[in-house]
């Protein structure tokens, strides 16, 4: 199996909209069908946020870099959305910098989150606002969880105030296929683009067992786990005859443009399938796949088929059977993204155990706490513990520093952004929270949080971005 | 409302179940740790003996001469069991799986005369992974309809089996809101109908036997459940979050003569005052703090702070069957939230007992119910584990459905193959 690419490197701050594939200068085939994730992007910028990072030296207290061990008496310098410098023991501020003493405080890098449904399940709970499973079809990789997210749910500014400066919002899992995920960025902002992480890949949602059964089974089918099968290799068929007869005009155009270039035999392209052009992209390793899946022989069967149709799963979600093949699971380097103790609410449920991704973890698999939730998003920190303490009773051999990698470098890999976030290392993003105590504690809470360098939430002065809450009650005044 | 007064009051209605006699009749020594009674008072290296009726002999720094397992406990935390107010263990074993859920009475709008008691099943395997929280008992509550039927409270430990039922009736759920009936006023209207109903049919009752009555609102045994709620003896909760919906619950409940308790609450601290007057009792969750619906456009997370401060009886509860486990993070969220710690422990302990009618639960003292659990720590604390968990006096174990499979795929014999079956540990109920 190929590597994944990860696409470029970010381009700091900058607008969303500027294509991955440059190829065009040296390249003749129409940029179109260069199946790139950008693909579609409209050359506009959509960032109308203008961001202010500040020069900070964090100074004093642990620093817990996720790379590597916590260091006492640490201090993080950033400067222009980037981390310049980590290091512990006396450090004196450079000019132009502010000092934030952190002493008895504890720094790490942001909170990733691999799966969210804020914006596209906001909150309040309204029909209005349903917007993240297109129940049309059991395969839709033509829609965008990007166009259905609504900036102003409130549940993007409680995340930050967790922490949480990366996340994934993805469709929901009524479908095979539901469509592409977004990663995005705790900036508070007017569109979805605007709130999109430079650089970061695609994802793609799909979801197998009980729920694309129970949705489609009075709707034509699949009705069980034998036509989630079939309709998905169906579907997955038709993205490698896509692929093929785009790759065969692409080769069809070089000769041509190489050779007569006799307008009247330029080669036609292949009509354009939104959705199939998604799924050619993962084809093609630019987009990743995300797959909601529970338990292990079916996360088998999955791994199956995309061995099939030559396509990776980056995570498995959910996932509360990972243990069982944890060790297939990291042979095939596949991440685990899991809850802490969500169980029993359905079937696939049933067999979890607290220490699930303890055990991934153990067996040098990827494991990550994801949220699934507004509320469990602003606790990553705690759920994360709950595993971390479970598995040490048990008996496993776990670090501070492989749990926090849980929700922070691993799902930054799961994203395909781990380059550019979740660590505190030199040059990455300067997304870095300051919490009250260690964040494995109950009583923890997020002080302050930088997202590339901006100061996002700063519990002393608390920011209230959605416009929603704008005066639903009395006393909601603006500044108050 | 004292346990014994219910029992001879509504004798038919209400059942109260004589604890199991302990098989070994020894009694236990819990001593040298740090003990939090749940009346306010620590006692630093304390001592609590467990008597062999089930109930706690004494609390306090003297170990007693006799025959005592003695069971040392320095450095651990010593509490009573805690309680999670709002679940459906035992009568809902997988959430999605109609065939495994008996929470529900169905049909009509008023199943007043359903009590979720019949339907419990005490070997309900979500019931002993609750333990691992210190979940001691819990309340076990109806859902759907209008008039959701009649709650109970079980302990998690019974005789040869995971959990019994100690007490039911505990209360009378109902649902107001806008969602209900179709409409709030729609849903007070039907309250005040079926409460004017229950005193005809108290009246009349003799014509109505004989076909000589007028047609009521809901059938005769839902009535005289009902009728067991006027005056109090029985409680209703009502499930409101909305501040207004909160008032007209206690309207409601000055006007018919009942004993409210709210469920739900989220803008519960917008009426702290009414609340704190009637020392009426708020069942809530310490984690939100989204306005997930337009009934709580008001929720913030130092609601039980908040409550608490103003003298509401708070219960926490994280109203989720299978992991109400979790009630010690719902606390330890709450004090996060600017609570008192001790006000977040009685919000476990001793608030969901007073609120249940269960006087003999919820604090370590002379004669009470002898639902004590021994922590690592903390209680509230995500690092600390149950050390030690004793129901009725008994110690009861601490293993589970989880713990086996974690035990049983704690080494993988075959690569992504199932475990082999001789290596399973099945751990049968005491």
């Amino acid at each position: 199996m190929k590597k994944p690419v990860v696409v470029g490197l970010a381009l700091l701050l900058a607008a969303c909209g500027t294509p991955a594939s440059n190829k065009k200068d040296k390249d003749p085939v129409p940029n179109d069908f260069r199946m790139s994730p950008q693909a579609g992007t409209p050359p506009l910028n959509f960032a109308p946020t203008s961001l202010a990072p500040e020069r900070v030296l964090l100074r004093g207290g642990t620093v817990m870099p996720a790379s590597g061990p916590a260091l006492e008496n640490g201090w993080v310098l950033m400067e222009e959305g980037r981390i310049l410098e980590v290091g512990s023991g006396a450090k004196e501020a450079p000019e132009g910098f502010t000092v934030v003493d952190t002493t008895g405080k504890f720094v790490t890098p942001g909170v990733i989150d691999t799966h969210s449904h804020l914006g596209v399940y906001p909150s309040p709970w309204a029909e209005a606002h349903s917007d993240g499973n297109e129940i049309v079809g059991p395969t839709t990789p033509d829609v965008r969880a990007e166009h259905g997210l609504w900036p102003q749910d409130p549940g993007f500014e409680r995340a930050l105030a967790g922490g949480v400066t990366t996340q994934q919002v993805i469709p929901g899992s009524a479908n095979l296929i539901g469509g592409r995920g977004i990663t995005i960025k705790s900036h508070p902002a007017i569109s979805s683009r605007a709130m999109q992480f430079p650089g970061a890949p695609y994802g793609l949602k799909m979801a197998c067992g009980e729920n694309p059964k129970r949705v489609y089974g009075s709707k034509g089918g699949p009705g069980t786990r034998m036509g989630n099968m079939a309709v998905w290799r169906a579907k997955w068929a038709k993205a490698v005859e896509y692929k093929k007869k785009i790759e065969d005009y692409e080769k069809e155009f070089i000769r041509w443009d190489r050779g007569t270039r006799d307008a009247t035999k330029e080669p036609t392209p292949p009509g354009r399938d939104i959705g199939l052009e998604t799924m050619v992209a993962v084809l093609n390793d630019e987009i990743l796949v995300h797959v909601h899946c529970y338990r292990a022989d079916e996360m088998l069967q999955v791994l199956q088929l995309a061995d099939e149709f030559g396509f990776r799963v980056r995570s498995f979600h959910h996932a509360v059977e990972a243990y069982k093949i944890r060790d297939v699971l990291a042979e095939w380097n596949v991440s685990v993204s899991t809850w802490a103790d969500w169980w029993g609410f359905k079937m696939e449920a049933h067999d979890a155990v607290v220490e699930n991704a303890a055990l991934v973890s153990d067996a040098g698999g990827r494991a990550i706490i994801h949220s699934d939730s507004p509320i469990g998003i602003q606790r990553l920190n705690q759920e994360a513990a709950k595993v971390y303490f479970a598995a040490l009773e048990g008996g496993l051999e776990l670090t501070e520093e492989e749990v926090l990698r849980w929700i922070t470098l691993n799902p930054a890999w799961a994203l395909g952004v781990h380059e550019q976030t979740g660590s505190l290392e030199a040059g990455k993003m300067a997304d870095v929270v300051v919490w009250s105590a260690h964040p494995f504690s109950v009583y923890a809470r997020a002080e302050m949080v930088f997202v590339d360098g901006v100061r996002e939430f700063d519990q002393a002065a608390p920011s209230r971005w959605s416009d929603f809450e704008v005066y639903q009650l009395p006393g909601q005044e603006v500044g108050q | 409302m004292n346990h014994r007064l219910l029992r001879s009051a509504v004798v038919l209605a209400t059942a109260c179940f004589a604890l199991p006699a302990l098989a070994d009749g020894q009694g236990i020594v819990l001593k040298g740790g740090t003990v939090h009674t749940g009346t306010g008072t620590k006692i630093d290296n304390g001592v609590v003996v467990l008597g062999t009726d089930g109930k706690i002999l004494s609390v306090g720094t003297t170990v007693p001469t006799g025959a005592y397992k003695v069971v040392d406990c320095t450095g651990k935390v010593v509490t009573a069991g805690f309680v999670d107010y709002a679940t459906q263990l035992g009568v809902v074993e997988v959430s999605l799986e109609k065939s495994t859920r008996d929470g529900d009475g169905g049909g009509d709008d008023v199943r007043a005369a359903f009590r979720v008691s019949d339907g419990f099943n005490p070997n309900s395997a979500v019931i002993p992974i609750q333990r691992t929280g210190g979940i001691t008992s819990a309340v076990v509550a109806p859902s759907g309809g209008f008039v959701k039927g009649q709650s109970a409270w079980i302990d998690l430990h019974g005789p040869g089996a995971f959990a019994r039922v100690a007490k039911a009736p505990v209360a009378m759920h109902v649902g107001l809101g806008q969602g209900t009936m179709g409409s709030r006023g729609a849903t007070v209207l039907a309250l005040r109908e079926l409460y004017d109903d229950v005193a005809f049919y108290a009246k009349n009752r003799k014509k109505f036997d004989v076909g000589q009555s007028r047609k009521l609102a809901a059938s005769r045994l839902d009535l005289e459940a009902l009728s067991l709620t006027v005056g109090g003896t029985v409680p209703v909760v009502f499930h409101v979050d909305r501040a207004s919906d909160i008032r007209t619950a206690l309207q409601l409940a000055k006007e018919l003569n009942l004993r409210p308790i709210i469920h739900g609450g989220a803008e519960a601290w917008m009426v702290k005052g009414e609340l704190a007057a009637g020392k009426v009792p708020v069942v809530l969750d310490s984690m939100a703090n989204l306005p997930q619906s337009f009934d709580a456009l008001g929720t913030r997370e130092d609601n039980a702070a908040v409550l608490a401060a103003a003298g509401v009886p708070v219960v926490l509860s994280v109203f989720d069957t299978h992991n109400a486990r979790n009630v010690r993070q719902m606390a330890g969220n709450a004090v996060r939230g600017g609570m008192d710690w001790n006000a977040a422990l009685a919000a476990v302990t001793t608030n969901p007992a007073a609120a249940a009618g269960m006087a003999d639960y919820g604090t370590l003292e002379k004669g009470k119910i002898a639902n004590v659990v021994v922590w690592s720590g903390d209680p509230f604390e995500l690092s600390t584990h149950v050390d030690a968990m004793y129901i009725g006096s008994v110690e009861v174990s601490l293993a589970n459905r989880q713990s086996a499979l974690f035990k049983k795929y704690r080494k993988l014999p075959r690569r992504g193959a199932p475990a082999k079956y001789d290596e399973i540990d099945t751990d049968m109920p005491e």
